[in-house]
């Protein structure tokens, strides 16, 4: 199949113009010669069926970063039949030299002078015919965001991919530093085909920045911002989440538990509480991940990304971080899930590694829901709000600690030199794309993984047959009854380690395990709770709970994004330990001074 | 502050203008800048500073452009 690579600088619109061309029919994909996986789709142009790769975005053919070595070795080893040189136009000055630098590869070429539209309003004209004839490439000029352009340039593109044979590769290394020769070539195309106003400047970025960067105003506005999208995810995403939940029960209940109630009773259990449960888990996270990515798409489409970063720089940077980790770390409050995908904006590895290992001491909202039902039962009316913040404090000291203790061994040496974007509104398309994009991935990355997950716990708390389910008798209660050694120091008693063997798959279950280990619910449970454990024990429990393993689904979701075994298994080990460190301090430091 | 000797980057102040006079990086940093259009002799205009030795924000024809203090001092410039 021809192929065609999408190539162009960051903030270029490259995305929307791959979405534009793919719709939604994209997946990712490995590819020959590179380590990472590249987002690619299948259209059919004129008479055949073409795939289109959209490369990482990149400053320079000749760089370093990580990014650049893909985009050369992806070139290196599966040369497109044509490429699309996505530039921003009301950069164009500055963007010229990437593609003369692409130029010198003797691709089959076609140049897109994107955000046709702005720089228009900026003052910018762009004599597209005469730059074509300077630099023998058909270049068009589009609007990606609104498709202004766009049919003509998909004509020249599918007559291009007809008549394209693979051109004759020079290799890549071949052509190193030529710079000075591409800087006059510059200089000379600017001359003769642009014109730029002498003061350029966007009144409006410039004075929404005196606001949204200003030294004083600058944080709280960051702080509203963040507590806004929060809310709105929780608004908006939690009715969606129980809608979710009711309509798959109604379908467990009307329709899977009747078709399968001639099987024996394990086989059911299996299948309904393992396996259908499972997908359930999955389907419950797809409101979050939309509506996350939603948000985000704003954040990031806005430009406000880089803002944030500004404003929380200097105090990441002595963590080892940058601002974006920050907004990540703040987003993994709601779920920890799409926090660690929307990692994907740092494009150092190392940064991006160390980002995903404190996510997950983020307190999410099914973590809320376990601590606010035990400091209920548990803790008087006054103080259980003082109990809630407790554990807020010591989620954000956990991640600190964690990002201070690691960050040498994840040195980031990628320079931090981050462009500050005009602030502009991305197009409901674009947003509800996006949205699509993560979910698609989310499903397809990590629901194999959930569902084994929750069928393996269900299988530990229900075998043996003889067993009543997530009794002591059962293998999960057998391993509690192993880990007890471990798990008395720190106050945890063998049902409640059952719980959080439960809540390994996910904190939402936990308080619905506690039901079923005791056989009871709701004010019951409470009061049998208060019973069997003091608070000394059953903060304890929730110190614990508040910083081992977030779920299931957010090591599904680490695997997958950090695209290392070793790493996923090396952050779950580490809170565990820390879980468990901080639970004994404070179990043995309560009960000496109590 | 004298005319005809460079300074460095982050000793300007808010809404000044210079040009740059000589990049000292390593090779990754000077690549990246120099994509980003930090080149010898084009203007540099430092639009704003963050507290506490934060990161800069300085435009660069139609860029604006943030980065740290760190790497900001390894470019001089001659105002």
């Amino acid at each position: 199949m021809k192929k065609i690579a999408l190539l162009g600088m960051p903030n270029t619109g490259k995305s929307t113009l791959f979405n534009r061309l793919t719709g939604s029919a994209s997946r990712v994909g490995n590819w020959p010669g590179i380590t990472v996986e590249l987002l690619s789709g299948k259209i059919l142009l004129g008479n055949e069926m073409v795939e289109i790769i959209d490369l990482p975005g990149i400053y320079d053919m000749h760089g370093f970063s990580e990014d650049e070595q893909v985009v050369r070795h992806f070139l290196h080893d599966n040369l497109p039949e044509l490429a699309l040189i996505v530039l921003n136009s009301t950069q164009i000055e500055r963007q010229l030299g990437l593609l003369l630098q692409l130029k010198q590869f003797k691709l089959n070429m076609i140049v897109l002078l994107n955000m046709a539209d702005e720089a228009k309003k900026l003052g910018i004209t762009i004599d597209a015919k005469k730059m074509s004839e300077v630099l023998d490439i058909p270049i068009f000029l589009l609007s990606a965001k609104y498709g202004n352009g766009y049919p003509e340039a998909l004509k020249s593109i599918t007559h291009t991919i007809q008549n394209s044979n693979t051109g004759t590769a020079e290799k890549v290394r071949d052509l190193l530093e030529q710079d000075e020769q591409i800087e006059r070539e510059m200089a000379l195309v600017l001359k003769q085909t642009v014109q730029i106003p002498s003061s350029m400047s966007d009144n409006l970025t410039s004075r929404l920045d005196y606001f949204m960067l200003h030294p004083w105003f600058g944080l709280p506005i960051f702080f509203g911002i963040m507590y806004l999208l929060f809310q709105a995810i929780f608004v908006f995403g939690q009715p969606l989440q129980a809608g979710i939940s009711e309509l798959l029960t109604w379908i467990r209940v009307t329709t899977v538990a009747p078709l399968l109630s001639n099987l024996p009773v394990t086989l059911q259990g299996l299948l309904l509480d393992g396996i259908f449960n499972g997908i359930a888990t999955v389907a419950s996270f797809v409101p979050l991940i939309i509506l996350f990515f939603l948000f985000m798409a704003i954040v990031e489409d806005t430009g406000y990304l880089s803002r944030a970063a500004f404003l929380m720089d200097t105090l990441m940077e002595r963590m080892g971080l940058d601002g974006r980790s920050f907004v990540m770390l703040l987003m993994g409050f709601g779920c920890n899930v799409p926090a660690l995908m929307g990692t994907r904006v740092m494009r150092s590895r190392s940064l991006r590694l160390l980002s995903m290992l404190i996510i997950p001491f983020s307190l999410c909202s099914a973590r809320l829901q376990v601590f606010v039902f035990i400091s209920a039962a548990l803790f008087s009316p006054r103080a259980a709000p003082l109990v809630l913040f407790s554990l807020y404090i010591l989620s954000f000291i956990a991640a600190i600690f964690t990002a201070l203790i690691f960050k040498r061994y994840y040195p980031n040496n990628e320079p931090f030199v981050l462009e500050l974007p005009p602030y502009r509104f991305p197009t409901l398309r674009q947003m509800v794309m996006r949205g699509w994009h993560e979910v698609y991935q989310f499903i397809h990355r990590a629901s194999k993984f959930i569902v084994a997950g929750v069928v393996l716990v269900w299988l530990l708390t229900n075998l043996p047959s003889s067993a009543t389910p997530a009794s002591v008798e059962t293998w999960a209660g057998i391993l509690g009854a192993w880990l007890h050694p471990l798990f008395a120091p720190i106050g945890i008693t063998p049902d409640l380690t059952i719980a959080l063997i439960f809540g390994f798959v996910a904190k939402e279950i936990v308080v619905g395990s506690l039901a079923v280990i005791y056989g009871l619910s709701g004010e019951a449970l409470s009061g049998t709770l208060a019973l069997q454990v003091d608070w000394v024990q059953a903060y304890s429990f929730m110190l614990f709970t508040l910083i081992y393993t977030p779920c299931l689904s957010t090591i599904a979701t680490m695997r997958k994004e950090s695209n290392s075994l070793g790493f996923t298994l090396f952050s779950i080990a580490w809170s565990l330990l820390l879980a468990w460190i901080t639970s004994f301090i404070f179990f043995q430091l309560a009960r000496a001074l109590i | 502050m004298n005319e005809y000797t460079p300074t460095s980057l982050p000793l300007l102040n808010p809404g000044e203008t210079a040009v740059i006079a000589s990049i000292h990086t390593d090779e990754a940093l000077y690549q990246r800048l120099q994509a980003m259009g930090f080149r010898v002799g084009k203007q540099i205009k430092m639009i704003r500073k963050a507290r506490f030795s934060g990161p800069l924000q300085v435009r660069i024809g139609t860029t604006d452009i943030m980065l740290r203090k760190t790497e900001a001092e390894k470019i001089m410039v001659q105002v």
